[in-house]
């Protein structure tokens, strides 16, 4: 086999996909005083950019084989229920174009209903709840779509500043389909009165806060047994061009 | 259709709960020929540890194939099955490492070759985005010194900072995240 590009070439045009550029205006910037953290920690020297070429627009598609039986319904990991409100949050893995992606790797991480982590690095004095990890995964299916049950997980105090509290929220790690598309993130509860106050929130440019929002959604909600929440995660999408034959295109 | 994109958000300090691994800093399983452990520890603008890191690598395999079909040459011969990915959280002293073998070189679209290189995230508390670098190998100088990636980089000291140092059968990559030695990071 050619170990050049060049054998399934379009045209001039290797068929490399194109991840789209991201728009200004959708990520925090690294450098945000208001979370303490950053000081010390983002690089001072300008970023350097990175073509996409092989290693960018492949990735790991590991899913199915890392997915334990329960490993979806965060209450029922123990041998009781958690305490807490329990939930259920779904959503699909979409790219930019709205295409899904399938069997993509979703993994969550949060706090109990009290809002303390099961990690010994977390002080807040509030109780750990024995019936509750606060670790879920699960991967995407064909239509890109996620489900998680789980408790709401509650607000907590760090020392960012003077009273400083997190809003309720879910961590929330994608694998993607390509190197380009790698997004760990948090998806927040609507309403939260504390999202005005909280500055990781609030590094996001104004008007892609919302995105991180999850909507009430009675479609989603089990009656009788569980309110129920929906989030969808936007990847970056890829130019289809690189793909078409351009003497196809009539 | 254009969705606009979901923001990235700091991984925070708690991630230990749910992303770590067992088998994570497994590229390559133990006894797997050339296999070799790439590390190195990451330290923030004081000088001091980055106890609460996630560092992840992507690769090719030996022959430069992808498991992935977006490869436009096409599966690896033989279908190998390698995972060529690895995710290590830093601990107390901000070490992390990785046993992996070194990959094939890489063909460019439209000429060149992409010398053996590992992608890396660094995702941490206090990064409100992943950071994105790559690792070289030491024992490749003219592949690196004709590298476009590396060739990019303007300042020669930045660019030597890419490239991983042998220490007996180890590699070591230290991830400066701040500072005189601050590591060069790639915009994606």
């Amino acid at each position: 086999m050619s170990d050049t590009l060049s054998g399934r070439q379009t045209g001039s045009r290797p068929l490399l996909p194109a991840y789209s550029p991201e728009a200004p205006g959708t990520h925090p910037p690294l450098d945000y005083p208001d979370y303490r953290s950053t000081r010390l920690r983002v690089p001072r020297q300008p970023l350097v950019p990175l073509p996409h070429r092989l290693t960018e627009v492949t990735g790991p598609l590991l899913g199915e084989d890392r997915i334990g039986e329960h490993d979806h319904d965060l209450t029922v990991q123990h041998a009781g229920e958690p305490l807490g409100e329990r939930i259920v949050v779904e959503g699909r893995v979409l790219d930019g174009a709205g295409r899904p992606i399938p069997g993509t790797l979703v993994e969550i991480w949060q706090a109990n209903a009290g809002g303390r982590y099961r990690h010994d690095g977390d002080r807040h004095p509030a109780p750990l709840d024995p019936n509750f990890s606060g670790a879920g995964r699960c991967v995407t299916d064909a239509g890109g779509r996620w489900r998680f049950v789980t408790v709401k997980p509650g607000a907590y105090p760090w020392t960012n500043h003077h009273n400083a509290w997190r809003p309720a929220h879910i961590h929330f790690s994608v694998l993607g389909w390509a190197f380009t598309q790698r997004l760990i993130t948090q998806m927040y509860f609507p309403g939260d009165p504390l999202f005005a106050f909280d500055p990781i929130l609030s590094s996001v440019p104004e008007a892609a806060r919302e995105r991180l929002v999850a909507r009430l959604e009675l479609d989603t909600t089990v009656p009788e047994w569980a309110l129920g929440y929906r989030w969808d995660i936007v990847l970056r999408g890829r130019d289809a061009t690189p793909f078409e034959d351009e003497e196809d295109d009539g | 259709m254009t969705l606009p994109l979901t923001p990235s958000q700091t991984i925070g300090p708690f991630f230990a709960v749910g992303l770590p691994w067992p088998d994570g800093p497994d590229v390559v399983a133990a006894g797997t020929p050339g296999a070799r452990w790439i590390g190195g520890r990451v330290v923030d603008g004081a000088g001091d540890p980055v106890p609460d890191a996630l560092v992840e690598t992507w690769q090719a395999d030996p022959e430069g194939r992808f498991a992935h079909p977006d490869d436009p040459r096409g599966p690896a011969p033989g279908g190998s099955g390698f995972r060529g990915f690895g995710r290590c959280a830093t601990d107390a002293e901000g070490r992390w490492a990785v046993r992996t073998v070194k990959p094939g070189p890489l063909p460019v679209p439209g000429g060149g070759v992409e010398a053996p290189h590992l992608n890396l995230s660094v995702f941490a508390r206090g990064l409100l985005n992943r950071l994105v670098t790559r690792v070289y190998f030491p024992d490749e100088p003219e592949a690196n010194a004709a590298d476009p990636v590396l060739a990019s980089i303007p300042d020669p000291a930045a660019r030597a900072r890419l490239v991983a140092v042998a220490e007996g059968d180890r590699l070591r990559f230290d991830l400066h995240l701040q500072g005189d030695q601050e590591t060069p990071f790639l915009a994606i």
